[in-house]
């Protein structure tokens, strides 16, 4: 008996999570939603009348379309899928009663665990890219292949333009990987994927409701997603770092609470399933 | 002083300004104490005293509310003389004067005539009323033995406050040599400027160099500009509003008569009387400063539409050059801003304090605190940064020409529609949504507005101070008033940096072309490289009360001059650097990696020497000598497992199954027999005791598990997979070669034929089952653990599964199989362990149970009656037991004796019973009853109730 390679390979995790109907269709639901915004506006007729919001301005082009549907699927979307990918393949496998088999295997609980992070966020960072890129395809031949005009002012070329939106999706999937953390800790405690995904989601909506509450102060600024909004900063002419730095910080902080605390948990759980 | 306790100063007095507003601005609940005569707490004590100040113009007496706190400990202590602002009162400054005295000194609050419970009439700051109040307080202070003295009734004291009690201050310094310091906080230099406030001016000033303008002038005399109407609104209700005792009129309220009289005239004209200017320029901090020798420190808001920045610079300048200490500060808030903590968050106010009322010779060593310091421009939610410099010394840069020719601008008749520019003390609202909404469309009215732009600057900027534009205006009447203001253009947005707009008023001849200097409104702002600004003309302005008649001007705006000025950054970041912020939660990040990273490595130590490995390589195989703890590939001992909600489920448990042996764990539901399994293989922790395999002792995820295959509780598979993809994905979890898992002979004994490719969601439950017993196979493990294997199949199923676990323990494996099929069993295994609620009742060979030497089953014919003979054989002598199983078809009894068994049927045969067969073997059924009874039976506390099923 030679244990040749490591148990739960990356590959074979992979394997378990890339064809399930659930990454399916969301992958598909990333790449319609370009078309389903070019086929919205499309309808509804949109005109440029000028006022400068996002909206008229993401007809502009490539970028701001790019930007423009980055914006609208950030702030829910991207969020859900996050709390989707990393928060679901644990209990999943609970619920399929196949978590024991992986343990059994032999599979350590840690090795498990990281094998399921590791491939929950890098799904994550994929979807994102891809959605990115994807946009500026469809814009592009939607609208053709302006350079970036900011709605608060400013323009960028594609030769800045390209490697800020390139930042902005970077930092965008370190907002999303706390996300991620808090489902894939809830994830560890149950056995229910709709627990551990819809947990995170809460908890995302709850602190956004706290984060419009002005007298927490700088309290705030420790919430989990708060700083989420921020990678817009980096489309700016000129870029201020310090929320950036902030933001990232912060994720990384609550990433790795969550993470550590979620491995605790399940290495001394008693699996039931 | 200690540093440390004064730390939460600088807040306190942040805040402190903030109260300065709120009664002219709105209600903003001061968290008032609520002080009786005398109180003790946190060792600081509060005296609560009337104290008799001079008596109204008309003789009445006066007294004001006073409350004196004292800090514990031993004197003397210097003093701080604190003043609300305008409508609020004494309990307003409450929590700064505790603070103030917690951190060691006397403080000092009041409220002013004609507010709170103190006597009098609302002069508005007159110097011959409210300043010599100031006078008597000091008189208090001088009396009193804690606080500390520099001579004979001196006592070393600051005077703060904010609006209201800022020029209080201002002017109480300068009517009484006794105080040592001044901190006023956005407030007043010139009343008569801040209610008319003009900001054309004669001459463009000289570079680098801020001295006074000089004033627009008509015959002579300087030109106001227009009044500053919703402001004074506010200030007049924030008086008069108050409650109106007896014979007070009900308008002018406390309001002083001839104060209330001006301003109501005022209101009604919108031009000021010259008693009016008078007054509110002797009302005014302005012609005092000469007689300001003491060091004063000037904070004044860039949101703040009442008292600008160009208020506290006039201030400043004026005391610079008589020679006296001036520190000034702009910072972020104001008389327009709401309350916002993080504006506060400087500690200057309290270095100040320290440093001249506490140092011995605080002239020796200069400011504490830059001469000049200002908050930078905020972009998001970056923290507060500030600049400091050694003086305002704006370098201008070179002028921008600004495109828009001559345009005419319109004033409507009456004033209205009015231009909305700047919404004034909105808690921050326009702030709020700067970014989102622009009031430019509110403020830039068709006809009544004119717009003059830059090109779009290359490069970012950042302006500090007041820019300067030249205006020229030919009217149609003797007078022109218009109002500027400077906006960004970016893109399609055009934003308000500060939300100020700068009035003037120019004389004009009608027809003949006039031109003025503008100083803009002051602040500091970035300017984004790629954008444009606009200097945007307006007729007409909602918060002033411009003149009524209709006119037309033509307007001209040329040569933009931004100044700037050299500064450091301070606080917060400098570019690429971090921010205390952000290497703090890094450092967070650190020690949250750090502790997990440790905590593993004790981990993995600590494992190691709990477990050390008693066989580090097993030689597996047949024929290994049983017994040898090692070679006993199942050895499980002393498991208890108590669950969360109280159940033992499992109680001191201990069994072992042997290479070759098909081992059944038999017991009624809720045994404890999945429990046990579970915590054979890992997947539960046993509360105490344990359970090697192979001799190696399990843990959650042992590597000795990948010698063993298991069906737990029935199977689980990926339902989007098919049967063979699933197999193929649980042995790639397991990360060994794929040759070594043997597909083929797995397939076979799953038995699903082409179903194998089809999606598992669409199997039965056997289908599923068979799957789920080939997956334990995969790899041909050493333990085989199945768990009720039998579930879901029909009976030739079982019966083929049977001898697959013969021949696979007769490969010198193990395979241990729980059910409760007792039939089944008695079948299958060789050797039995039963469980009954928890416990282990018996174990042994399956023949040794069924089969033994003291019992003889007698099977009588059908339809005899069994208990006749029973009631005879047990009367011999030499039998121990008659059990009868009243079986209809098939009657028995099963007797127990000491005696041979041809005796024994014998002995029946006397009887005269119809024996028709006699057999040595039981049916395990009746071996597996009869423990469980006689467990039950030990158990009192248990009611042996064989159906009772726990849900596991």
């Amino acid at each position: 008996m030679t244990a040749t390679r490591r148990p739960l390979p990356w590959r074979a995790e992979l394997g378990r999570q890339t064809r399930r109907r659930r990454t399916l269709s969301s992958f598909v639901l990333l790449l319609a939603l370009p078309l389903v915004v070019v086929g919205a506006f499309a309808i509804g007729g949109a005109e440029v009348d000028g006022d400068g919001t996002l909206v008229d301005l993401a007809t502009g082009g490539a970028a701001n379309f790019a930007v423009f549907t980055t914006a609208v699927s950030a702030s829910f979307l991207l969020v859900v899928l996050a709390a989707l990918f990393v928060g679901d393949s644990l209990p999943a496998e609970a619920s399929w009663s196949t978590l024991r088999y992986l343990l059994v295997a032999p599979v350590p609980r840690t090795r498990l665990l990281a094998s399921k992070l590791v491939v929950g966020l890098a799904t994550v960072a994929v979807a994102v890219v891809l959605l990115v890129a994807w946009s500026v395809v469809v814009g592009g031949i939607a609208y053709g292949w302006a350079g970036f005009t900011n709605p608060t002012g400013g323009s960028l070329e594609w030769g800045t333009f390209a490697g800020r939106l390139a930042l902005a999706a970077a930092y965008l999937v370190l907002t999303l990987v706390q996300v991620g953390a808090i489902a894939f800790c809830l994830g560890t405690r149950t056995d229910a994927p709709l627990a551990a995904v819809g947990g995170a989601v809460m908890v995302t909506i709850v602190t956004a409701i706290l984060g419009q509450i002005d007298d927490l102060g700088s309290l705030r600024n420790a919430l989990p997603m708060y700083w989420a909004d921020t990678w817009f900063e980096l489309l700016r002419p000129t870029v201020d770092w310090t929320p950036i730095g902030h933001g990232v910080a912060w994720s990384l902080l609550h990433t790795a609470v969550f993470t550590v605390l979620g491995f605790e948990l399940f290495r001394r759980k008693d699996v039931l399933s | 002083m200690p540093r440390g306790a004064l730390r939460r100063l600088g807040t306190a007095l942040g805040v402190l300004a903030l109260a300065g507003i709120a009664t002219t601005a709105g209600p903003i609940a001061a968290a008032a104490d609520e002080d009786d005569g005398e109180d003790r707490r946190d060792g600081v004590e509060v005296v609560e005293r009337r104290v008799a100040v001079g008596p109204e113009a008309d003789g009445t007496p006066v007294e004001l509310d006073t409350s004196l706190y004292t800090p514990a400990g031993d004197g003397p202590h210097p003093a701080v003389l604190l003043t609300h602002g305008f409508g609020g009162s004494k309990a307003d400054l409450a929590p700064q004067a505790r603070e103030l005295a917690e951190s060691g000194y006397v403080a000092l609050t009041y409220s002013a005539r004609g507010f709170g419970d103190s006597d009098g009439r609302v002069h508005v700051a007159d110097p011959g009323y409210e300043g010599r109040d100031v006078t008597a307080l000091l008189d208090l202070l001088a009396d009193d033995d804690a606080v500390r003295q520099d001579a004979d009734g001196d006592p070393r004291v600051a005077a703060v406050g904010g609006s209201y009690g800022g020029a209080l201050s201002l002017i109480g310094a300068a009517l009484d040599r006794r105080i040592d310091t001044v901190v006023a906080l956005i407030t007043w230099h010139d009343l008569a400027d801040a209610f008319f406030p003009q900001h054309a001016v004669a001459g463009p000033p000289a570079d680098g160099d801020s001295p006074a303008d000089l004033p627009v002038v008509r015959d002579g005399e300087p030109v106001p500009g227009p009044f500053k109407q919703l402001w004074a609104s506010r200030f007049f209700v924030g008086a008069a509003g108050g409650d109106l005792g007896p014979g007070t009129d009900p308008v002018c309220g406390r309001f002083d008569r001839e104060v209330c009289r001006l301003f109501l005239d005022v209101a009604d004209t919108g031009r000021p009387s010259p008693a009016l200017l008078r007054l509110l320029r002797a009302h005014s901090p302005a012609p005092l400063l000469d007689d300001v020798r003491v060091p004063t420190y000037l904070v004044q808001g860039q949101a703040d539409s009442l008292f600008g920045l160009d208020q506290s610079d006039a201030t400043a300048r004026e005391l610079a050059a008589r020679g006296t200490p001036v520190a000034v500060r702009w910072f972020t808030g104001g008389h327009d801003a709401a309350v916002d903590p993080t504006a506060a968050d400087d500690d200057t106010l309290a270095t100040w304090l320290d440093h001249y009322l506490g140092a011995d010779d605080p002239a020796a060593v200069g400011l504490p605190v830059p001469a000049f310091s200002f908050e930078e421009p905020r972009d998001g939610r970056a923290d507060l940064r500030v600049s400091e410099a050694d003086d305002y010394a704006a370098s201008w840069s070179a002028p921008l020409p600004l495109r828009g020719g001559g345009q005419v601008v319109l004033n409507p008749l009456g004033g209205q529609p009015g231009s909305l520019t700047l919404v004034p003390s909105q808690d921050g609202v326009t702030d709020e949504f700067d970014g989102f909404v622009s009031t430019y469309p509110l403020a830039a009215l068709p006809g009544q507005s004119a717009a003059f732009d830059t090109d779009e600057l290359d490069d970012g900027r950042t302006v500090v101070g007041s820019p300067r534009v030249r205006l020229t205006v030919t009217s149609t009447a003797r007078e022109a008033t218009l109002f500027l203001s400077l906006w960004e253009v970016n893109g399609d947005r055009v934003t308000l940096p500060r939300q100020l707009v700068a009035p003037v008023t120019v004389p004009t001849t009608p027809g003949r072309a006039a031109t003025v200097d503008v100083a803009l409104p002051a602040g500091t702002w970035r300017v984004e490289p790629g954008s444009s600004l606009r200097v945007l003309v307006t007729s007409t302005d909602q918060t002033y009360a411009g003149p009524r008649q209709a006119r037309a001007d033509r307007v001209r705006v040329d040569d933009l001059r931004l100044p700037a000025v050299v500064a450091r950054s301070v606080a917060g970041t400098g570019d690429g650097g971090l921010d205390r912020q952000t290497t703090g939660v890094l450092a967070a990040l650190g020690a949250v990696l750090l502790a997990a990273l440790v905590l593993a490595l004790l981990r993995r130590r600590g494992a190691r020497h709990a477990d050390p490995d008693p066989d580090p390589h097993p030689a597996p195989g047949p024929g290994g000598a049983p017994g040898a703890g090692a070679d006993v590939p199942l050895v499980v001992s002393g498991l208890v497992k108590t669950y969360a909600d109280g159940h033992r489920a499992v109680d001191d448990v201990s069994w072992e199954a042997r290479r070759g042996q098909v081992v059944g764990l038999l017991g009624p539901n809720g045994a404890g027999k999945t429990t046990t399994l579970r915590m054979v293989l890992g997947l539960i922790a046993p509360d105490i005791g344990e359970a090697r395999v192979l001799g190696r002792r399990v843990t959650p995820g042992a590597a000795v598990l990948a010698r063993v295959g298991a069906l737990v509780e029935g199977p689980g598979f990926l339902p989007h997979l098919s049967g063979r993809q699933n197999l193929e994905a649980f042995w790639a979890a397991t990360g060994r070669d794929p040759a070594e898992a043997g597909y083929d002979d797995v397939l076979e004994v799953a038995a699903l034929g082409g179903a194998i490719d089809r999606p598992v969601r669409t199997y039965s439950q056997g289908m599923r089952q068979r799957l789920g017993i080939a997956q334990a196979m995969l790899g041909r493990p050493e333990v085989l653990v199945l768990d009720e294997p039998t579930n879901g199949l029909d009976p030739p199923q079982i019966a083929g599964l049977r001898p697959i676990l013969q021949r696979y323990a007769d490969t010198g494996r193990t395979v241990v199989v729980s059910s409760h099929l007792l039939s089944e069993v008695e079948l299958t295994c060789s050797h039995v362990v039963v469980m009954h609620a928890g416990r282990v009742v018996t174990t042994g060979p399956v023949s040794d149970l069924v089969d033994s030497a003291d019992t003889t089953v007698l099977t009588l014919a059908a339809g005899a009656d069994p208990e006749p003979p029973a009631a005879a054989l047990r009367a011999v002598a030499g039998v121990d037991e008659v059990e009868v199983v009243a079986d209809p078809a098939e009657p028995r009894l099963v007797v127990t004796a000491g005696l041979p068994r041809p005796d024994v049927v014998r002995a029946a045969a006397a009887t005269g019973a119809d024996v028709v067969g006699v057999s040595s073997r039981r049916h395990l059924e009746e071996v597996f009853l009869g423990v469980i009874a006689a467990a039950s039976g030990d158990r009192a506390d248990s009611p042996a109730d064989l159906r009772q099923v726990r849900a596991r």
